[in-house]
């Protein structure tokens, strides 16, 4: 059976961003980007399906710019079959993103749709559950384990005050969460093999999704800078500010 | 303009975020609906959370099929409401917003803003980005704006003497594709994480899950709730939902006291909003020193335990 994942293009998540002088946006110019941490784990995921024998071909997607073929052949190089890329310029709001992706699985039918539970930039947490939608099918999000039982995906999904676990029929979306797995690194052998691995292009354009501007960015600000604080010498004397200084206690 | 919250209850009570959730929803300045949606008898939350201050009314979902909130079985009831004529649709940002929100959004065509944390006006917001470092400001042009709020940037709703009117609805489906298996919820005497007015979480310089037990300590003479930080979680000293970050919860206490945490940029996202930040560390240079407002070098096996007795 085959396992689609979903995967984007992000700021390194070691990389302290900076808002641009003009207050337009972040600056994304000269700064490290990678695979978004949970889509690492989505794709860890997959290949871990693989080698247990519950798939047997994993399919990584991007929507974005060229430059996203570099984190898909990333994902090529720790065991993805092949990669499929939804060339557009435009700016990726979730719902587009999601279309998108719906009419990718319309095509390509997989019985499990693979996605990290958020992108570490815009932090929108959105495009697992719009997809699950769009597509009609269960999702489960935040996902710390993921199983096969009697044709169904039945996934253990980490929620407010503990967990949960819910059973899904196939085809289904499941959103990663940090606790799935750790991902492995990928060999230099590994890296080479990708590069002869196939990677498609589709211009956006031609998957007639109906995708339009559903908000627009008026601006970025840094947040607001915390005043510097004191060292403190000892426990007395921290008691003493909370109480009489800072007076939260 | 019609507002729409959806709330969200635990153990018969309307959690926290619920209640923030409502504010923000009063500050689009137009009238205000809740939807309380539950298994067999949610109208005791019904009746309490009639009880907020500026509602209109509180529509009432009662039935199996809510029992756990999937999205899949509230989706259809929320889309079928919002589609009689709300113009905002409001829900905290927790695990079951979350979770929810965006499959609405895709069935009504429009698109969805998370973790709103300011409301400039009715189609204007502003929510953070990357890790909290930066503060965006966006404007929905969508018909219907669907919103999650982060808690810990609006205050609790208060309650009043008058209820208001609760209006029993129908709607919503029990979908074939998803199956409710079980359930495994961490009990706590403690206060709710994400609204609790004293946070001490731990990190990696806990060393150890029974360690832990200091930072709980100091947590119950404050009336504080436990945190942690990813590392600590990651190494089995404390459960996921106690995680702090970008990943974990949002919290923004009176008082956030960090024992043994460095002070990672993820973690930072999930606390630098807190009003005062204590910071216990072995180690002067951890970035945490540089948004802590006190910052106590010292020894925490040593320090925790006499904060416990100094309180």
């Amino acid at each position: 059976m085959k396992v689609l994942v979903a995967v984007k293009r992000a700021i390194d998540p070691n990389v302290k961003v900076r808002v641009k002088a003009d207050g337009s946006d972040v600056e994304l110019n000269g700064v490290k980007m990678a695979l978004n941490p949970f889509c690492e784990i989505a794709v860890e995921e997959a290949i871990r399906l693989k080698e247990k024998g519950l798939a047997s071909e994993v399919v990584v997607v991007s929507v974005g710019t060229s430059a996203a073929q570099e984190q898909l052949r990333t994902a090529l190089a720790l065991g993805a079959d092949r990669a499929l890329l939804v060339e557009t310029n435009a700016l990726l709001e979730p719902l587009n993103v999601a279309k998108y992706l719906s009419k990718v699985i319309d095509q390509e039918q997989p019985q499990l749709i693979l996605f990290g539970k958020q992108a570490i930039d815009q932090e929108n947490n959105q495009v697992g559950q719009m997809v699950a939608q769009l597509i009609g099918s269960g999702q489960a999000t935040y996902a710390s384990a993921v199983n096969q039982v009697d044709g169904q995906w039945v996934v253990e999904r980490e929620v407010d005050g503990g967990s949960q676990v819910v059973a899904l029929a196939m085809p289904a979306v499941v959103t990663c969460d940090l606790r799935l797995n750790q991902p492995r690194y990928a060999s230099l052998p590994n890296i080479m093999k990708a590069k002869k691995k196939p990677l498609e292009i589709i211009a956006a354009d031609t998957l007639g999704a109906s995708v339009k501007e559903h908000a627009r960015l008026l601006g970025v600000v840094p947040p607001a800078v915390r005043k510097a604080g004191i060292n403190v010498g000892s426990v007395a004397e921290l008691v003493d500010k909370l109480k009489n200084v800072a007076g939260v206690i | 303009m019609r507002t729409l919250v959806i709330a969200e209850h635990s153990a018969g009570q309307l959690t926290a975020g619920t209640w923030s959730a409502v504010t923000a929803a009063l500050a689009l300045g137009a009238k205000t609906d809740l939807l309380v949606m539950g298994g067999v008898d949610a109208s005791a939350v019904a009746q309490q959370a009639a009880l907020a201050q500026g509602l209109d009314r509180v529509l009432l979902a009662q039935g199996a099929m809510f029992e756990h909130a999937l999205a899949e079985n509230v989706q259809p009831l929320i889309t079928s409401l919002v589609a009689e004529g709300y113009t905002h649709v409001v829900a905290d940002a927790s695990s079951m917003g979350r979770n929810v929100l965006p499959r609405v959004a895709a069935s009504l065509d429009v698109g969805m803003l998370s973790d709103v944390t300011h409301i400039v006006s009715a189609d204007t917001f502003q929510r953070p980005i990357y890790a909290g470092n930066a503060i965006a400001t966006v404007q929905s042009l969508d018909p219907i704006k669907l919103l999650t709020v982060r808690a810990s940037a609006f205050a609790q709703a208060l309650p009043h003497e008058h209820r208001c009117e609760v209006v029993a609805v129908e709607g919503g489906q029990s979908a074939s594709n998803v199956r409710f298996v079980s359930e495994q919820l961490t009990a706590s005497e403690r206060p709710d994480l994400s609204s609790a007015r004293v946070v001490v979480s731990g990190g990696r310089g806990m060393q150890s899950k029974e360690n832990f037990a200091l930072i709980e300590r100091v947590a119950d003479k404050l009336g504080g709730a436990v945190g942690a930080s990813r590392a600590a979680v990651d190494s089995g000293f404390a459960p996921n939902d106690l995680q702090v970050g970008q990943t974990g919860k949002i919290v923004a206490p009176e008082l956030y006291i960090a024992a043994g945490i460095s002070g990672a940029i993820q973690h930072l996202a999930g606390m630098s909003g807190s009003k005062v930040i204590v910071a216990i560390n072995q180690d002067a240079e951890a970035p945490i020193a540089q948004v802590a407002d006190y910052m106590l070098v010292a020894d925490l096996f040593e320090a925790l335990p006499a904060l416990e007795k100094a309180l």
